[in-house]
């Protein structure tokens, strides 16, 4: 048995984000300008619409905007 | 393994003229004009250039193994070191041959790790499932069943279950039912699927987001309200 917020959470993977998206490989492309304009404190959302609602439905490209995230974030704090 | 080429899911347009500083197109750094310098000169110099850029996608790719190895268990340090050298070295391919595409929308070394990054999390994906069956029906219906519901809820999740399970069968093409069902209810990574189908990550995604409208267009055509049900509200 699955707790209510397990559910969801797996009703969310079947049926993905509800708004408009970006493909995996416009997510790829623009990438680097998401993650920096995140980092910088700035409207990545505004200047890159849709990328946001990918990684939600995508798990493969949210690791690895999480695995840049980490990286540059990284090395902009050395 | 080739990083992906442009294809998109659905057009998206801002909401309104985004901001002139996240977009206009920003003046190369320094540092990234000396990297596309140096990888277009020849001779010794362009050697150095890529041995340093080499040496920087490499130090990317260990980032993304040290990242994973928990959930690794099986693989051992010498088998995860030569996971990131073949990842340097696919993703210093990929950044030569597609040099001409960075446009200075970021730093130079931020375009360029992603592509390491990339390489290295696909092989470890597949890595991970070398060996084992990809699961392309249903095998998990019954956890699809929350405890401690209202009666009225357990009634209402019934129906969205009974409703879900049937537009699965009903509504998707054959292809579209086994992607969603391989990614979304199987956890397979999408990449794995990706080489057993002989496709790619971009065309596999566009099946599933195409499968995930359907279901949800049918759904809410019954009256079904996902928000109750769903993480996201709209």
């Amino acid at each position: 048995m699955m707790e209510r917020r397990d559910l969801k959470q797996a009703l969310g993977r079947l049926l993905g984000p509800a708004g408009p998206e970006v493909g995996c490989d416009e997510c790829f492309d623009k990438l680097d300008q998401f993650v920096e304009l995140e980092l910088a404190g700035e409207d990545a959302d505004a200047a890159i619409p849709g990328l946001r609602a990918h990684l939600a439905g995508c798990p493969a490209c949210r690791e690895e905007h999480e695995s840049l995230r980490a990286l540059v974030g990284r090395e902009q704090a050395l | 393994m080739s990083a992906p080429t442009a294809v998109t899911v659905e057009p998206v347009e801002p909401a309104s003229p985004p901001p002139t500083l996240a977009t206009a197109p920003p003046s190369l750094d320094a540092e990234s004009r000396e990297w596309l310098r140096s990888l277009r000169a020849s001779g010794r110099e362009r050697d150095e250039a890529i041995a340093r850029l080499h040496a920087l996608l490499l130090r990317a790719a260990r980032f993304e193994v040290a990242r994973r190895r928990p959930t690794l268990p099986h693989l051992r340090g010498g088998d995860l070191d030569d996971i990131a050298n073949l990842a340097a070295s696919d993703a210093l391919l990929a950044v030569l041959r597609r040099l001409d595409d960075f446009r200075g929308a970021s730093r130079f070394t931020t375009w360029a790790y992603k592509f390491a990054l990339y390489e290295a999390a696909v092989k470890l994906r597949k890595r991970a499932w070398q060996g084992r069956e990809v699961p392309l029906e249903p095998e998990t219906w019954s956890m699809f069943s929350s405890a401690g519901l209202e009666p009225d809820a357990e009634l209402e999740q019934s129906e969205l279950l009974a409703t879900l399970q049937a537009a699965i069968a009903d509504v998707l093409t054959p292809h579209q039912r086994r992607v969603l069902v391989a990614l979304a209810l199987n956890g397979v990574p999408i990449d794995v699927l990706a080489e057993r189908l002989n496709t790619n990550r971009g065309a596999l995604y566009k099946t599933l987001h195409d499968a995930r409208r359907k279901l949800r267009k049918h759904l809410e055509e019954r009256g079904l309200a996902l928000d109750d049900w769903l993480e996201e509200k709209r």
